[in-house]
């Protein structure tokens, strides 16, 4: 890989192009407690960017300080190349960055449909008058982007359980139902918590095919936090790692592996 | 037919239609606890203010005309217009519109991730505020509204029953309550339309569901609360106008709001089918227990049997008929 160059082709034949974000030295306090501290890291048009880290190293702060729920005290996030003011997370969601939550954040009482549904609510645009009288305009629209929906759910294998109130799914399947409401807003820059965790193998793998289907097929960028070491070595482009709200280390899954400080944090090291 | 039967049916018919009207106040409770966690206890002075703001624009009224006066000495009184009832309706729709979104720059605003209780508190300051301030802009005598609906016995139903059993008059129906449920028919239906088909519908339920998740889709809390309590707003109109038609336009109207607590606890705080249900059930039931055991025990029951009822639920199905189930994980 090289850091330098404005776009490059993987081995896999993806083009990894530009920056899309680019966090300039975070740091994020809570009281006297840092979260995250002084850390700067890219990600790139179309890669599959993964941040990792022990409990409680920040990974989930970070994604936070990128969707907007946590605004941190120092740094500058750029975004396609302009600097971010701070904003609220609906209006990040809006410029098309979508999340997944770590302990599934769905709509409960809402059928799958309904809940995929809210992830195009950014590109509806009819005012409430036309909504209301439900003619013209609004009903265009609803089909157009019910359209974009169904071919999600198409993606997702998901079809069974269209009209099933999420709530009554299994967990596998609202991580699924999830990653559909992120990937109906065709978000530019994709976040995913924890995708796998508390998942079966299979299920993982599922879900690691998901992902990688979603990057090659329409492109999307994705930043991912993972747990489990495999997977994330498996799909990833590139890795930064943060222990104790530091980073401690940035490069492709290689790179990570054999990184001193890397294998201290995961294993220990003998303090003499 | 024996004549007892025909009764019942009148007293049955008589008790829905009372309880449509309820569930038309209980409604606007559902749809602002639902979105926002709120128990609007406003929302009896918001249809009383809502007739109250009607009636003055009907009859052409100077707001505060009595406050105009008595600072300036001034003789203000009426203005030498009326406003259409249409077009008056459409006017107090736009206050209420109005007023919702001063209640959420004002007071919504400041109280984000404040505790239930607290939003509560504000809702009662706000509807004295409210009552007051109706007071003062449109006056405190009691108003008569027209807007124009049928009053009275239905005389066609009444001849076309007469006779059915000895001595049976025909039903008596009020024409207004007929026309009453049908508009709360018609309301009703449309809300749930509306929640059910638009993209606004979606948002109202995803922010009723999970906060955190609705934003992280790109819905402004905001947007959504102006929205719903204009919504409120709306059927507090509805309300105002159809209580208002019934009963004259006074503070008693803004108890209703009472009773469509039992109605909630009966239909759940969170559904609108419940609401519906709910009133009906207090309906009927205190018309038929009035008419039935009424007479053995003194009567007046219709004051305290909603209330009874409700408590019997509390004890046996505290979520109510159609409420989410509250389960804690320990």
């Amino acid at each position: 890989m090289n850091a330098t160059a404005e776009s490059y082709v993987t081995e896999d034949g993806r083009t990894i192009g530009a920056p899309v974000m680019e966090m300039k030295n975070i740091t994020l306090k809570f009281g006297g407690i840092t979260a995250l501290s002084n850390i700067s890291f890219d990600i790139r048009e179309g890669e599959i960017r993964a941040i990792i880290g022990p409990n409680g190293a920040g990974k989930s702060s970070m994604l936070n300080v990128i969707n907007g729920f946590y605004h941190p005290q120092e740094g500058e996030i750029w975004f396609h190349g302009e600097k971010r003011k701070p904003m609220k997370p609906y209006q990040i969601a809006r410029q098309g960055i979508a999340r997944t939550f770590q302990n599934i954040a769905l709509f409960k009482g809402m059928s799958t449909l309904d809940n995929i549904m809210t992830g195009r609510l950014t590109h509806m645009k009819t005012n409430l008058f036309w909504q209301a009288i439900w003619k013209g305009p609004a009903e265009r629209e609803e089909s157009e982007n019910r359209d974009i929906v169904e071919h999600v759910i198409d993606f997702l294998e998901i079809q069974a359980i269209r009209k099933t109130p999420v709530g009554r799914l299994p967990y596998g399947l609202q991580k699924r139902v999830e990653l559909g409401r992120a990937l109906a807003a065709q978000p530019k820059l994709l976040l995913l918590d924890e995708p796998m965790a508390g998942m079966n193998v299979e299920e993982k793998e599922d879900m690691s095919r998901f992902i990688l289907d979603v990057n090659d097929e329409f492109g999307t960028t994705i930043a991912l936090i993972e747990h489990d070491m495999g997977v994330v070595m498996d799909i990833s482009d590139r890795v930064v790692v943060l222990d104790y709200g530091k980073k401690i280390g940035d490069g492709t899954p290689d790179e990570v592996r054999n990184n001193q400080d890397v294998i201290d944090a995961y294993l220990g090291v003998a303090h003499d | 037919m024996s004549l007892t039967f025909l009764y019942t049916i009148e007293v049955i018919a008589n008790g829905l239609m009372t309880g449509v009207m309820y569930s038309l106040v209980a409604l606007g409770f559902v749809l602002i606890f639902k979105a926002s966690g709120v128990f609007n206890y406003a929302q009896g002075v918001m249809a009383l203010f809502a007739a109250m703001t009607l009636v003055g624009l009907q009859n052409g009224q100077v707001p505060f005309a009595h406050l105009i006066n008595t600072m300036f000495g001034t003789h203000l009184d009426k203005f030498p217009w009326q406003v259409p009832t249409f077009l008056a309706i459409l006017m107090a729709l736009g206050v209420m519109i109005g007023f919702a979104f001063l209640v959420e720059r004002y007071i919504l605003r400041h109280l984000i991730n404040q505790d239930p209780i607290i939003l509560f508190m504000a809702t009662i300051g706000l509807a004295y505020f409210m009552e007051g301030f109706g007071d003062l802009m449109w006056g405190s005598e009691i108003k008569k509204l027209d807007v124009g609906l049928p009053q009275g016995g239905n005389v066609w139903l009444e001849s076309a029953t007469e006779g059915w059993a000895e001595g049976f008059y025909g039903f008596y129906i009020d024409n207004l309550d007929m026309w009453a449920t049908g508009i709360a028919v018609a309301l009703v239906a449309s809300l749930i339309a509306f929640s059910n088909y638009t993209k606004t519908g979606r948002a109202l339920r995803a922010v009723a569901d999970d906060n955190q998740a609705a934003l992280s889709v790109g819905i402004s809390l905001r947007s959504i609360w102006v929205i719903v309590w204009s919504l409120a707003g709306f059927v507090a109109l509805v309300a105002g106008i159809m209580w208002g038609a019934k009963s004259g336009v006074q503070f008693s109207l803004s108890l209703i709001a009472l009773k469509a607590l039992p109605v909630l606890m009966l239909g759940g705080f969170t559904s609108i089918p419940g609401a519906i249900v709910g009133g009906m059930i207090i309906g009927v039931g205190e018309k038929l227990f009035e008419f039935s055991i009424g007479p053995y025990i003194g009567g007046a029951t219709e004051n305290w049997f909603a209330y009874v009822l409700a408590l019997i639920f509390l004890v046996f199905r505290p979520q109510g008929l159609f409420g989410e189930k509250i389960i804690e994980r320990v």
